[in-house]
């Protein structure tokens, strides 16, 4: 069982391979994808993804957008917004969208990090809450 | 091109005054013209007509007199006999009784025989037995019934005139009567206008009758002017120069049938002394009026042109700011736009070095150099983020290049232009000494526009202190209901001829193509336009401070914002 499940959408090839290195040393299971249709496809084949870093300007499909998408279609999934500063007024839409947060390129890796695991401890408690929900309205159907 | 701006601008001043000057003087002119012709000539045609009535009064007053005289010795005629009146008795008694009845206008009386003997006298002088047969005034009348005679000396050596009657029986005589010339001449002689205005009689030979001009004695010569009259009858009224070069008035009417004629003179300012002192009057308003108008259109257009000058001024500063801020807008998006692109690369830069650093961490003990390649990916790193910052801060200085108002701390507004000059004041050995007042509510104004001049001011504080260095100290406080930022350095202040032009365009101390001496007077326009205040204090060798004061919004708005954004 690894830390977190986190897949990470950005055009710049370079950057996806070295932080998915990095934290798949960290002992994270990393998948990667270069644009909004890709991580959606990712996150079709692999439900277990917890935690989304999504650039917010991409080619075709910008990271608002592609955020609304994955919310609309997995809810439980974190997304972290990674932003250049001219963006910022964006990123703060996407958090306003149900986004965890966000972070300015080039991001700290320790903080980036830092977020994830955050990300995912809160993913796991609100999947708690969904399950409790769930066990309290079937004892309540029983009932 | 200032010159020649100048020379338009005065062009335009004196256009403005000549129609001011032409539109208010020509109307009064015409106006006033009019009416000066018009009060002359109906003037002139009443001090006419005046003078004119009073020779013709004056002339049948004299004639009047004259007229009595000769029916008062008619009478003594009719009623005497040539017997009775022969009788020197009886003839002093006769000259007593008219001296007693009429004055002593009548000087003697005195009885002709046939031959111009003197036969009878009565009188102060002895001139009985007088022989007049060769008298001018005797030859004259013998063919008369009744004779009034011109003025003469006679026998009596003293001028006098002599009425004559005579009587046509078979042996004809005449009875004479001197008239008192002096009694005569001052009925004339009382006929007086003004300073100068004199009558006189002259006869057909233009000899004097009674006294004439300035003159107290009278000679019987011919006077030497022109003035004898043409005219029969009625009055004639002639202008002419004496021999001063003066014009004068003359009036002259025939009296005694045409043998005499009543001149009356009077120069001719003196006549119409009072029509020309009303006319310099006028004339002297005129004038004056004219000065006011000439003056007050002169101060009008100089005032207006002014005026439009420092509108020019102004409008050409406008437009000029205009284009600065369109430069610095393209500047900043340009700014955005590379910091933007280089974030990725950078961002990869770092990451690919973390990730050495991460594989470095297994192999540590098999790599002699890992110490070094550590301290390498550490530096790899740091620089990295150096870059990340600049980047940041470039592009917070390109963000929202437009003059959009929003809320400001200036706290932190005041920190980032700091950030930005940082490195130039590290040349310049210049230190920061900051002071905010924590409470200082946000003001409400555009980001840029503000970021613009703080930078201004921050840069030209460290340009005047730049080779020996100094401490520019920022203040953020508040006072009297508005926000205070003070921009204080230790540099070589300003000196008090060049203080109150800093802000004016165009103007600097800068080297040619250092600086447009825009920088300060485009802040001025900023700062005037959010409603601020800029002022600059200064002390030669001690160092200078910039005062700017902005309005707070009123307490009222004053929410104090909660929500702080992560930056």
């Amino acid at each position: 069982m690894t830390d977190a499940t986190v897949l990470i959408v950005d055009d710049e090839v370079g950057f996806v391979d070295a932080v998915a290195k990095r934290l798949g040393k960290r002992n994270m299971t990393v998948f990667k994808a270069f644009n909004g249709d890709e991580a959606m496809t990712q996150l079709t084949k692999n439900p277990n993804i917890q935690v989304v870093i999504l650039d917010m300007k991409m080619p075709i499909k910008d990271g608002l957008t592609v955020l609304q998408e994955i919310k609309d279609a997995y809810p439980l999934v974190e997304v972290i917004m990674l932003t250049g500063h001219a963006t910022v007024p964006t990123a703060i839409e996407g958090i306003q969208h149900g986004a965890y947060d966000y972070l300015m390129k080039p991001c700290d890796f320790g903080e980036l990090n830092a977020k994830i695991l955050e990300a995912v401890a809160l993913k796991q408690d609100h999947e708690a809450e969904a399950v409790d929900a769930r066990v309290s309205d079937i004892a309540h159907r029983m009932a | 091109m200032s010159s020649e701006k100048n020379v338009s601008y005065n062009k335009l001043s004196r256009n403005i005054a000549l129609t001011i000057i032409a539109v208010s003087l020509a109307p009064l002119i015409l106006v006033g013209g009019l009416i000066f012709d018009q009060f002359r000539s109906i003037y002139h045609e009443k001090v006419y007509a005046h003078l004119a009535e009073l020779v013709d009064k004056h002339k049948h007053e004299i004639d009047t007199f004259l007229k009595e005289k000769l029916s008062e010795i008619q009478y003594l005629n009719k009623v005497f006999t040539y017997d009775q009146l022969s009788d020197p008795v009886f003839i002093e008694k006769t000259l007593k009784g008219l001296r007693q009845q009429y004055g002593r206008i009548f000087v003697d009386l005195g009885v002709i025989d046939e031959n111009g003997k003197q036969v009878a006298y009565a009188g102060p002088l002895d001139l009985l037995g007088a022989d007049y047969s060769q008298a001018e005034w005797y030859t004259e009348s013998r063919d008369k019934t009744t004779y009034i005679s011109d003025v003469f000396m006679g026998l009596r050596r003293s001028p006098h005139f002599i009425i004559t009657i005579n009587n046509m029986e078979k042996t004809p005589w005449t009875l004479r009567a001197s008239i008192d010339f002096l009694a005569f001449s001052s009925i004339v002689e009382n006929i007086r206008i003004g300073e100068t205005g004199r009558a006189y009689i002259l006869n057909q030979d233009g000899v004097y009758q009674t006294t004439p001009l300035n003159n107290h004695t009278i000679s019987l010569d011919p006077a030497k002017s022109s003035i004898v009259p043409a005219a029969v009858r009625g009055v004639t009224i002639r202008e002419g120069l004496d021999e001063n070069d003066e014009t004068y008035i003359t009036v002259s009417s025939p009296m005694k049938n045409g043998e005499w004629t009543l001149v009356y003179q009077q120069h001719y300012a003196d006549a119409f002394s009072a029509m020309t002192r009303s006319e310099s009057v006028t004339l002297l308003i005129f004038l004056l009026g004219g000065c006011a108008i000439v003056a007050t259109a002169i101060l009008i257009s100089r005032k207006l042109v002014i005026r439009l000058q420092s509108m020019d001024v102004e409008s050409e500063l406008m437009s000029k700011q205009i284009v600065e801020t369109g430069k610095l807008a393209a500047i900043g998006e340009l700014a955005a736009g590379i910091a933007h692109e280089i974030n990725n690369p950078v961002a990869i830069m770092i990451e690919e070095a973390g990730w050495v650093s991460d594989l470095l961490d297994d192999e540590k003990g098999q790599i002699t150099a890992a110490p070094e390649i550590d301290r390498a990916l550490r530096q790899v790193r740091t620089q990295g983020q150096r870059c990340k910052d600049i980047t940041h801060k470039l592009l917070s200085f390109a963000r929202q290049s437009d003059s959009r108002v929003t809320e400001i701390s200036l706290p932190s507004l005041i920190e980032e232009v700091v950030d930005i000059s940082m490195q130039q004041a590290k040349y310049a050995k210049v230190d920061f000494s900051l002071n905010f007042d924590p409470n200082l509510p946000k003001i409400t104004a555009s980001t840029t526009e503000l970021q613009q001049v703080l930078l201004n001011l921050v840069n030209n504080s460290i340009q005047a202190m730049e080779p020996v260095g100094g401490v520019l100290s920022i203040i953020c406080t508040t006072s009297h209901g508005s926000a205070l930022i003070l921009v204080e350095d230790t540099g070589p202040g300003i000196p008090a001829a060049n203080l109150n032009r800093i802000f004016d365009p165009f103007f600097t101390t800068k080297p040619v193509g250092k600086g447009s001496g825009l920088g300060l007077s485009i802040c001025f326009g900023i700062i005037h336009q959010m409603g601020g205040e800029i002022e600059v204090e200064s002390t030669v060798g001690k160092g200078t401070r910039f005062t700017l004061r902005f309005p707070l919004p009123h307490p009222m708005n004053q929410e104090p914002s909660k929500e702080k954004l992560h930056d």
